[in-house]
């Protein structure tokens, strides 16, 4: 690993609109290199937007992403994706026709070679690359911890292991930034505790990871860096212990002493 | 055990023509196998990508005329002073160049569609169709219009001055068909459990993911339109070659439901789907017939079979099938990771 000050993605005054709606308002930020940064905010805030424009699926107004280097604006999702900027959904998505394994089969598609016409003349090499992607398919099932459901329709799966099979996905087309959408909405604390041991697995593969997350503990307790957004703006950038601590931060969450309760 | 059953069923098929001697009988089964195979290829589309070509008709017509065309050899007149003529060239020739062109034109239509899906991918294809059988119905110097393509002439093949063998008698061409029915199905299964037919299924489950794990969606929906017309226009050089005469009654929009109907009631993304539906709706006609049943009750026969096989087994024939013969054996005590493995996922 080298320096994790290095800039990995650049977000640079990203500004997205609705219609009339401003859901990003300029937010410029950088993730690092090897870090867990998290962004937070009230619903509403831009996060989930933010993440569709950094990955291809929205169109920014104004604005640009960059990652090592290569401006990711403009592009289409999969090409974003062959650059290794992977993510996940905060609506849980996966191919639920198909087995917990063929789910990652497809989530391999970066990684196998195979060319039509080779596939169409039956080629030994895509018989041999089939079985080769089989058996990686099951090695990332065994380090989500899902090598038991592997026969198992996706649709079958309790929601815990769903959000479970997504990352796998994920991980599958092999992402050195990955972005994940409120990976433990929804999930009891065991489940949630265990997805956080699960995040430090994922660090250790190199992957840089940028999280959308509501579970303040799963935050403060995974995170390098806190950015907040508020109404499309960032109103805070630091350490955990500084966003704990940052007066605008607990305002945007609590609103004001007035009207305080929630 | 699957393998077995393959092996009979193939055994069964290549000596069909040794004991059965009725030639009407083998019509039938030409018949019926040529939309077998252009239902296989509809299945390709609608079965794994999750895109329906209502207009796939045009595909099997394009390679009927085309094959036709090239071989009876034709002359039009583009613009008063200007016109363009093609000798008869051998009917190899012809069927290849069908395939082609109808592979191109599913390019195309691929192409065009490379945003629209689902009810507006349906209306492309219709389009498409409809402009097509216009053409042939009115481009009267070269389809000859409503007069038809007459006299087409049958496959020959051998090497010259050595043998020849024409495709004249309805065994051989039974055997063509099956040939190409075997080389079909084998084509669509290697596609299918392949990363390219992974990634047409991901385009069916759910597009948004498919693209987030770098899948580019539509070269793979481009690459089974490419595919499924070629096929479908292999079928349509075998009916013109068979038959011997086109006319742009092969358009008609019934063939393209007969074939969906083939496709949904087998069910449509399994492999076998189009080949057990298609010998059902092939030859319910044939068989209601030799029971000298009234014409109308036939069709009200097939209606309502159709509606029954809908209603109670809503994803097919096969996928029907297929659960049965897995519960029974978790029945009997075999694991379940064991059970036969599902041919809709790669």
């Amino acid at each position: 690993m080298s320096a994790p000050t290095a800039p990995e993605l650049s977000v640079d005054r990203l500004t997205i609109r609705f219609g009339g709606l401003t859901a990003v308002d300029g937010a410029s930020f950088e993730v690092r290199r090897g870090e867990v940064l998290s962004l937070i905010g009230p619903n509403g805030a831009g996060k989930t937007s933010a993440f569709n424009a950094i990955t291809g699926f929205i169109a920014p107004a104004a604005g640009s992403v960059s990652y090592r280097g290569t401006r990711l604006t403009g592009l289409r999702s999969n090409q974003i994706a062959e650059l290794g900027v992977v993510r996940t959904f905060q609506k849980t998505s996966v191919f639920a026709g198909l087995s917990v394994l063929d789910n990652v089969r497809v989530g391999l598609h970066l990684v196998s070679k195979q060319e039509p016409l080779a596939i169409l003349l039956g080629a030994a090499s895509v018989a041999r690359e089939e079985l080769a992607l089989t058996t990686r398919a099951r090695s990332i099932l065994q380090f989500i911890g899902l090598e038991a459901r592997a026969d198992q329709l996706a649709s079958a799966l309790p929601y815990g292991e769903l959000r479970l099979l997504e990352v796998a996905i994920a991980l599958a087309a092999k992402p050195r930034l990955l972005l994940l959408d409120e990976p433990v909405c929804g999930l009891n604390p065991a489940e949630t505790a265990n997805f956080m041991a699960l995040l430090t697995r994922i660090r250790a593969l190199d992957v840089t990871v940028l999280l959308v997350e509501h579970d303040m503990k799963m935050v403060m307790g995974v995170s390098d860096r806190i950015i907040c957004l508020n109404q499309g703006r960032i109103i805070a950038d630091g350490t955990p212990e500084a966003i704990r601590s940052n007066a605008e931060v607990v305002r945007a969450y609590l609103g004001t002493p007035r009207v305080a309760g929630g | 055990m699957k393998r077995i059953a393959t092996l009979t069923l193939l055994a069964g098929l290549l000596s069909l023509p040794l004991w059965m001697s009725s030639l009407y009988v083998l019509h039938i089964l030409i018949m019926t196998g040529i939309f077998i195979i252009a239902a296989m290829s509809l299945n390709l589309l609608l079965g794994f990508t999750g895109q329906l070509s209502l207009g796939h008709v045009a595909f099997f017509g394009i390679g009927a005329y085309t094959s036709s065309l090239v071989s009876l050899g034709f002359e039009v007149h583009l613009l008063p002073d200007w016109q363009v003529g093609l000798e008869a060239k051998p009917v190899w020739l012809g069927m290849l160049l069908g395939i082609l062109l109808a592979a191109l034109c599913g390019w195309v239509i691929g192409r065009v569609s490379f945003k629209v899906r689902g009810a507006y991918f349906v209306i492309v294809t219709v389009s498409f169709a409809e402009v097509v059988r216009l053409v042939a119905l009115n481009w009267v110097e070269l389809t000859q219009g409503p007069m038809a393509l007459n006299n087409i002439p049958v496959l020959r093949l051998g090497l010259p001055g050595w043998f020849e063998f024409a495709f004249l008698r309805k065994p051989a061409n039974y055997y063509l068909v099956l040939l190409v029915g075997v080389v079909a199905y084998l084509l669509i299964r290697r596609l299918v459990h392949s990363r390219a037919g992974r990634a047409m299924i991901a385009l069916r489950e759910n597009e948004a993911l498919a693209a987030s794990v770098g899948i580019d969606v539509t070269r793979y929906l481009v690459l089974a339109t490419f595919v499924s017309a070629g096929i479908a226009g292999a079928a349509g050089a075998l009916y013109a070659h068979y038959v011997r005469i086109v006319d742009p009654e092969v358009f008609s929009f019934i063939y393209t439901v007969t074939m969906v109907i083939m496709v949904v009631t087998g069910g449509k993304g399994t492999l076998a789907g189009p080949i057990v539906g298609g010998l059902i709706f092939g030859l319910l006609p044939e068989t209601l017939r030799t029971f000298s049943i009234q014409p109308e009750i036939q069709w009200v026969i097939y209606g309502v079979l159709m509606i029954l096989i809908v209603y109670f087994l809503p994803e097919g024939i096969v996928p029907a099938l297929r659960r049965w013969w897995q519960g029974r054996r978790e029945r009997q005590g075999v694991p379940p990771s064991a059970a036969v493995k599902s041919e809709a996922s790669p």
